[in-house]
């Protein structure tokens, strides 16, 4: 009996873990999946219905325009939050003073919430409020900057906002893969007459490959489900300029009241997570049972 | 999250006590000063006539949260005895086969809706088609198409209450040129929306509003007169500051207490900040209705009543709705609230001006026909209509599109969510 119970202890307590994440995750993806084929408008209703709702979606200029900023928005925020966060960690991996006091500062913004990040950045590009007002009010007159009400400019001051949040994580991942370098491998090729740069750019970010990976997979996910920074910072606009596919999500099902149109969306924002996350585990799992 | 926790806990005892009465369970997001002294009033009065009621306040996103909150309700089978829901959504939810007229109808009979409210506003209650039994109670009326002004900043520049656009155009000029930021707006899409309607009924005219906003003519929504609205919207955006994007509207409205700005357009709801900071209608500033001809555009807030085989329930809904309906409620409601009375019997004494310009206005658009519904606030279209006119609009109001492009803009986003 002990015996039995010391053997199957495991899997008896993560028993309720597996089944409420099976019913609460899977299981409404499922549902979410249903409800996209049905044509649900005020509520749920379960008539299948086929594949309207896509083809509703893929013709909704608001959806398209969502997608469009999603592209720039993911694009940007990997680029900008990978080189930065890179640099950085290059810099402070250069044995420095203080090294702990500036890592707590880079890494301190990914502590606070999208919400109050959006909201800091919201005042701060504000043309009468923030940066441009400064600038003018020390005798500027001239100077502007107002991408946040500029339509065509206002996605990147999200990309500015996602990637001050989110570099300093970056930084903390690629520190810790520079520190699991083994000293005698950098000391070997500067015997060999590597200079820095060259050690860095020939040896130790090539060496970063996972770590590359990881922080691929980790920032791409973020971007696919970014809401809250865009509902704090400019709420979709000016207009309909800086949707994206989750603001559009929540706004499809509950201020246009339709459901099933909104499952749909969530449904195609599932397959793109699924794109990345999917070759990420099969890659991570295959690695483990080569071991 | 924590409130209906406990709202879900405290239901959970009481539903298995012995309580025989009148019983209501009211899902609202009515948590504010005003509003909820408002509410305050109801749930006393319910009490007094022997009532128990439970509280199911859900704050937060002006009502998007309790609009979750609701649906999984409704989903789960368990709806609230009564919930906020206005307009054409009154018909949706029932069309959904969720709501229960037959338990207020009676009440909506033998109290004499019929002859206590406006005919259209009556309509809008009313469950199929906008006849048969009462759906819905209306506790409300707001009007949308109020300019609200600075009268110092008024004065100071010569400008007397414009009862044109072109005299509107005109005053904002001088403003504009007096360095004040003549028009404070903020840019969100449901307030350029709001601007929008104003303006549509003033220049097209109230038959050109329900053509095209009500009924939704395709040949309406892409004709000259559209351009023209659209035209009007580029000038007044002319006249906005460069923060005005994604500011929110009680900022703007304290723009123009304070003076940095001349006028806002906005609900009546924008009353309250002005009364809280102190100031008086015709002393301070102006509430003037926005130049049109003998045009009112409604806003009505209502509650919705959902089926319940609980008879304590049943009783529940009959007296909330009788209660609702009531001269008292309506009264301190809406000096409360900043709306005026839904039914149009309440004596109006203890009102401020702009309440009283707004009841005698909505009789007078009442017989000319210019009383007509917002769209901008769900009164005219289901929510998703309204939101295919309004991204339209504020991507319209947001951008360098051209007129003509927007009025067929506009036709096209009709047509796609027919």
């Amino acid at each position: 009996m002990l015996k039995w119970l010391e053997k199957n202890l495991p899997k008896i307590v993560m028993a309720p873990a597996v089944g409420l994440i099976g019913w609460f995750v899977y299981g409404f993806v499922l549902w979410t999946l249903y409800i996209s084929f049905t044509n649900s408008k005020i509520l749920p209703k379960y008539e299948l219905w086929g594949v309207g709702q896509y083809v509703k979606l893929w013709g909704s200029r608001k959806w398209l325009i969502a997608v469009d900023n999603l592209l720039i928005f993911t694009a940007l925020f990997l680029i900008f939050c990978v080189v930065i966060g890179i640099i950085l960690a290059i810099f402070l991996d250069q044995k420095i003073r203080a090294e702990g006091v500036l890592r707590t500062i880079y890494l301190y913004p990914m502590a606070l919430s999208f919400i109050v990040t959006g909201t800091a950045w919201k005042w701060i590009l504000n043309p009468t409020l923030g940066i441009q007002k400064m600038f003018i009010d020390w005798g500027f007159e001239n100077f502007t900057f107002d991408w946040l009400v500029n339509r065509e400019m206002a996605i990147y001051t999200i990309v500015i906002a996602g990637v001050w949040q989110s570099a300093g994580f970056v930084m903390a991942l690629f520190l810790a893969g520079l520190r699991s370098v083994e000293d005698e491998i950098v000391k070997a090729a500067k015997i060999d007459g590597a200079n820095l740069f060259t050690v860095y750019w020939k040896i130790l970010l090539p060496m970063m490959r996972p770590v590359f990976f990881t922080s691929f997979v980790i920032l791409v996910h973020i971007s696919i489900k970014s809401y809250d920074l865009i509902v704090a910072l400019t709420q979709g606009g000016p207009g309909i300029s800086t949707t994206m596919p989750a603001l559009y999500m929540t706004q499809t099902a509950f201020h246009k009241s339709q459901v099933g149109l909104s499952a749909a969306s969530a449904m195609m924002m599932f397959m793109a997570v699924a794109a990345v996350i999917i070759p990420y585990l099969y890659s991570e799992l295959r690695r483990e049972n080569a071991r | 999250m924590k409130k209906m926790l406990i709202a879900l806990i405290a239901f959970a005892f009481t539903s298995t006590s012995s309580f025989a009465g009148p019983k209501i369970e009211v899902l609202h997001w009515w948590t504010s000063g005003g509003e909820a002294a408002a509410l305050k009033v109801l749930k006393d009065d319910f009490a007094a006539n022997g009532g128990e009621w439970l509280d199911m306040p859900v704050t937060g996103g002006g009502g998007d949260a309790a609009n979750v909150a609701l649906k999984a309700r409704i989903v789960a089978g368990d709806p609230p005895s009564a919930s906020q829901i206005k307009g054409p959504t009154i018909q949706e939810y029932d069309q959904e086969g969720v709501v229960a007229p037959y338990n207020i109808d009676p009440i909506a009979q033998s109290e004499g809706w019929d002859g206590l409210l406006d005919p259209m506003i009556a309509a809008v209650h009313k469950c199929q088609n906008n006849s048969g039994p009462y759906c819905a109670a209306p506790v409300n009326i707001h009007r949308i198409d109020w300019m609200w002004a600075n009268k110092a900043v008024f004065d100071a520049n010569g400008i007397s209450v414009p009862t044109s656009w072109d005299e509107l155009n005109a005053a904002a000029e001088k403003l504009q040129a007096a360095g004040i930021i003549p028009f404070a707006h903020g840019g969100q899409a449901w307030q350029d929306a709001t601007v929008f309607e104003a303006v549509a009924m003033g220049i097209g005219g109230n038959n050109y509003y329900k053509n095209c906003y009500v009924d939704l003519k395709e040949t309406c929504l892409r004709s000259e007169t559209t351009v023209k609205v659209f035209d009007q919207m580029r000038k007044l955006q002319g006249f906005t500051d460069e923060g005005s994007p994604g500011r929110d509207w009680n900022v703007a409205t304290g723009m123009v207490i304070e003076g940095k700005a001349g006028f806002q357009i906005m609900g009546d709801w924008a009353k309250g900040e002005f009364t809280a900071a102190g100031k008086v209608p015709g002393v301070d500033y102006y509430c003037a209705a926005t130049p049109s001809n003998n045009g009112y555009l409604y806003n009505v807030d209502s509650f919705i009543f959902y089926k319940t085989s609980d008879p304590d329930k049943q009783e529940g809904q009959k007296l909330l709705a009788k209660l609702m309906m009531g001269k008292n409620f309506q009264k301190v409601f809406n000096l409360y609230k900043g709306s005026i009375p839904a039914r149009l019997d309440v004596p109006m004494d203890e009102f401020d001006k702009c309440a009283k310009t707004s009841n005698s206005d909505i009789k007078t658009a009442g017989a000319s026909g210019g009383l007509v519904p917002s769209f901008a606030h769900g009164m005219a279209q289901g929510n998703t209509m309204k939101a295919a006119l309004q991204d339209v609009i504020t991507e319209h109001f947001n951008s360098d599109m051209s007129s003509v492009d927007a009025a067929n803009a506009l036709a096209d986003s009709v047509l796609d969510n027919m």
